[in-house]
């Protein structure tokens, strides 16, 4: 330990001069959340992970075409145009992988920081508990997106290889150009980002209930699962539009003639419903929460 | 009227426009956990400016809850507390970038580096500008010898370095006030003796330090005024002085006829003699040493050695905080 510099430890500028707190956003946190949730191995296997199912998918359908109506949504239009694959490939993986990847990053939030004892050191730097859970949200959302967003690249680039990518037929039948279709990816996109925001307000307040990570993740992807399992059970079809997972499949409005965009305003509609009730409940839960970890 | 105006006398001067004596002081500061456990009992702690405390107790004491609550990790129960001079843990945001701390021991990101966990502390902090945060934490990892390891990934850090990684967290900026939570634990006497200079190097350059331990030679060396706790309970507070002074004289005879030096001591009424493999101690109580002196001699007791002495601060110590393997609940 050297004594060089003089400068750290000592007093600041004067006794009692108050530190000057700046306001407005505050990127310079937010970039180190993006970093360690972008890094770290775990979170980069997930994403490979995901990226393997268009490929799979892709070489798959070029090997033996399916028949027209087998398989997922959208399977026997890859053949006719490779942008299909991205459409497939998100259908394929949002019933499972993509909330599994989206319940493991937010369930991580603040249990992860707790358990290795972090959220201590973050808190007295200081970071208020407020400013973590923000930080902490759009952290989980960017990673969903990312998610969401590889897969579709990957699709997009095998599908271009593969199959043929001139007009795109839409649903309703409609035939629009390849650079249209491109702008109704990125929609479809934005779409899957919103609907899995609120698995990832369920997920942080999960995360703030425990100092395990590993039990804030599994006890995540398990409410999303019950989600889906319950929507799909007919008999209690009255609770359905009440499910968070219930519209994650409507982003195929996107792709009829015109947009139907009344089945995607209700999607979204129940996703802010479902972070609305579920951050200010983190929030609740974190700023009264004692750390003893 | 005259309570009115002893009500004015106590108000609480607004944050940081009185220029407070005390760097932390806390009133009835008390914890008691869900489960009824009372962890921290009615604390009155008085830390004054520029000294280096040492708050002292055995393992479970509630060294660590206290710590926890001055920082407004954890909430009181009961009783009030001030950082230096701001309210706790309402005016946090504003006093805690003064105040460098370690909690409980270093707390890092395992598979990041010495380097990028500063980093990432260090934007955490609305106070500091980010243009010079790559500076800040390079001059904090040489102030702890860590430069060599700073790209080393922490879980591969030795506890040692792990232990200078936590001081160096609150070394990332000038600090008004240090708060430190055992920062020896782990460390060689090396290891030891370089914390103890960093805490000796801080407080010339003004800082406050505030540092726990449940070794008292540790910190000893360092310490301008000490606090112990037992129990929960703050036992005793005061200059090194005065806990000298708390302790009573004691005479140390060496003689080789022990048992004889004791029973004189006896009548002359000073405290229960011990005996020693070759003499005996006791505490002077009220009487005067030349008196014991000129009795055991008129006994016929040879002494070869005849000390004065006061007891050592860890004798004292454990005298206040009792001795022993219980875990206390």
């Amino acid at each position: 330990m050297s004594t060089s510099d003089a400068l750290i430890g000592g007093r600041s500028a004067g006794p009692d001069a108050p530190a000057v707190r700046r306001h407005g956003l505050d990127l310079r946190l937010f970039r180190s959340e993006l970093r360690l949730v972008l890094r770290r191995r775990r979170n980069l296997a997930l994403i490979a992970v995901l990226c393997c199912f268009p490929v799979l998918i892709g070489v798959a359908v070029r090997a033996s075409a399916p028949a027209n109506g087998d398989g997922p949504p959208f399977l026997s239009q890859v053949t006719s145009n490779g942008l299909f694959l991205v459409f497939t490939a998100l259908t394929v993986l949002l019933p499972f992988f993509l909330p599994l990847a989206v319940s493991v990053a937010s369930g991580e939030a603040v249990a992860g920081e707790a358990n290795i004892g972090t959220l201590r050191s973050l808190l007295v730097v200081p970071v208020s508990r407020t400013r973590l859970l923000g930080v902490k949200y759009a952290g989980s959302v960017v990673f969903s997106f990312v998610c969401a967003a590889s897969v579709a690249v990957v699709g997009l680039v095998v599908g271009l290889l593969l199959f043929p990518h001139g007009d795109v037929t839409l649903l309703s039948g409609t035939t629009i150009s390849y650079a249209d279709a491109l702008w109704r990816a990125l929609l479809v996109l934005g779409y899957v980002t919103a609907m899995l925001a609120g698995l990832c307000a369920i997920g942080l307040f999960v995360s703030t209930l425990t100092e395990v990570p590993i039990g804030a993740m599994a006890a995540t992807a398990v409410l999303a699962i019950v989600s889906e399992i319950a929507d799909s059970i007919p008999q209690i079809n009255a609770v359905h539009p009440y499910l968070f997972s219930h519209p994650w499949m409507s982003f195929g409005e996107l792709l009829r003639s015109p947009i139907g965009w009344h089945g995607l305003q209700t999607g979204l509609l129940t996703q802010l419903v479902y972070v609305a009730i579920f951050l200010p409940a983190a929030w609740a839960r974190l700023q009264s929460k004692d750390i003893t970890s | 009227m005259t309570a009115e105006v002893r009500v004015t006398d106590r108000a609480e001067p607004q944050a940081g426009a009185r220029p407070a004596t005390a760097a932390i002081t806390t009133t009835g500061l008390t914890k008691r956990f869900p489960g009824g456990q009372v962890a921290v009992d009615a604390v009155d702690l008085d830390v004054p400016r520029g000294s280096v405390y040492g708050f002292l107790g055995p393992n479970g004491s509630g060294k660590t809850t206290t710590i926890r609550m001055l920082l407004g990790l954890v909430g009181a129960t009961a009783g009030t507390h001030e950082l230096l001079g701001v309210q706790m843990p309402r005016g946090g945001l504003d006093v805690l970038p003064r105040v460098g701390a370690l909690v409980e021991g270093p707390a890092f990101h395992p598979y990041l580096g010495g380097r990028d966990n500063l980093l990432r502390l260090d934007s955490g902090d609305r106070t500091a500008p980010g243009r010079e945060s790559r500076q800040r934490v390079d001059l904090a990892l040489e102030r702890v010898g860590l430069s060599a390891a700073a790209r080393k990934r922490y879980r591969k850090y030795s506890l040692g370095m792990r232990q200078r990684l936590g001081l160096a967290a609150a070394l990332l900026r000038p600090r008004d006030l240090l708060v430190l939570d055992e920062p020896t634990n782990g460390l060689d006497p090396q290891g030891t003796r370089e914390v103890r200079n960093l805490l000796r190097e801080a407080s010339t350059e003004g800082a406050t330090v505030f540092v726990s331990s449940h070794l008292l030679s540790e910190i000893e060396q360092v310490c301008t005024h000490v606090g112990v706790m037992s129990h929960g309970r703050l036992v005793f507070q005061g200059s090194l002085p005065e806990l000298r002074a708390a302790a009573g004289l004691r005479v140390r005879i060496e003689t080789t006829r022990p048992e004889a030096a004791s029973e004189v001591l006896r009548r002359l009424g000073t405290g229960k003699p011990e005996l020693r493999p070759n003499g005996v101690v006791a505490e002077l109580g009220t009487v005067p040493s030349d008196q014991v002196t000129a009795e055991l001699v008129a006994h016929g007791v040879d002494v070869r050695q005849l000390v004065v002495e006061r007891p050592d601060l860890e004798e004292l110590f454990v005298g206040l905080t009792g001795e022993g393997f219980d875990v206390d609940e």
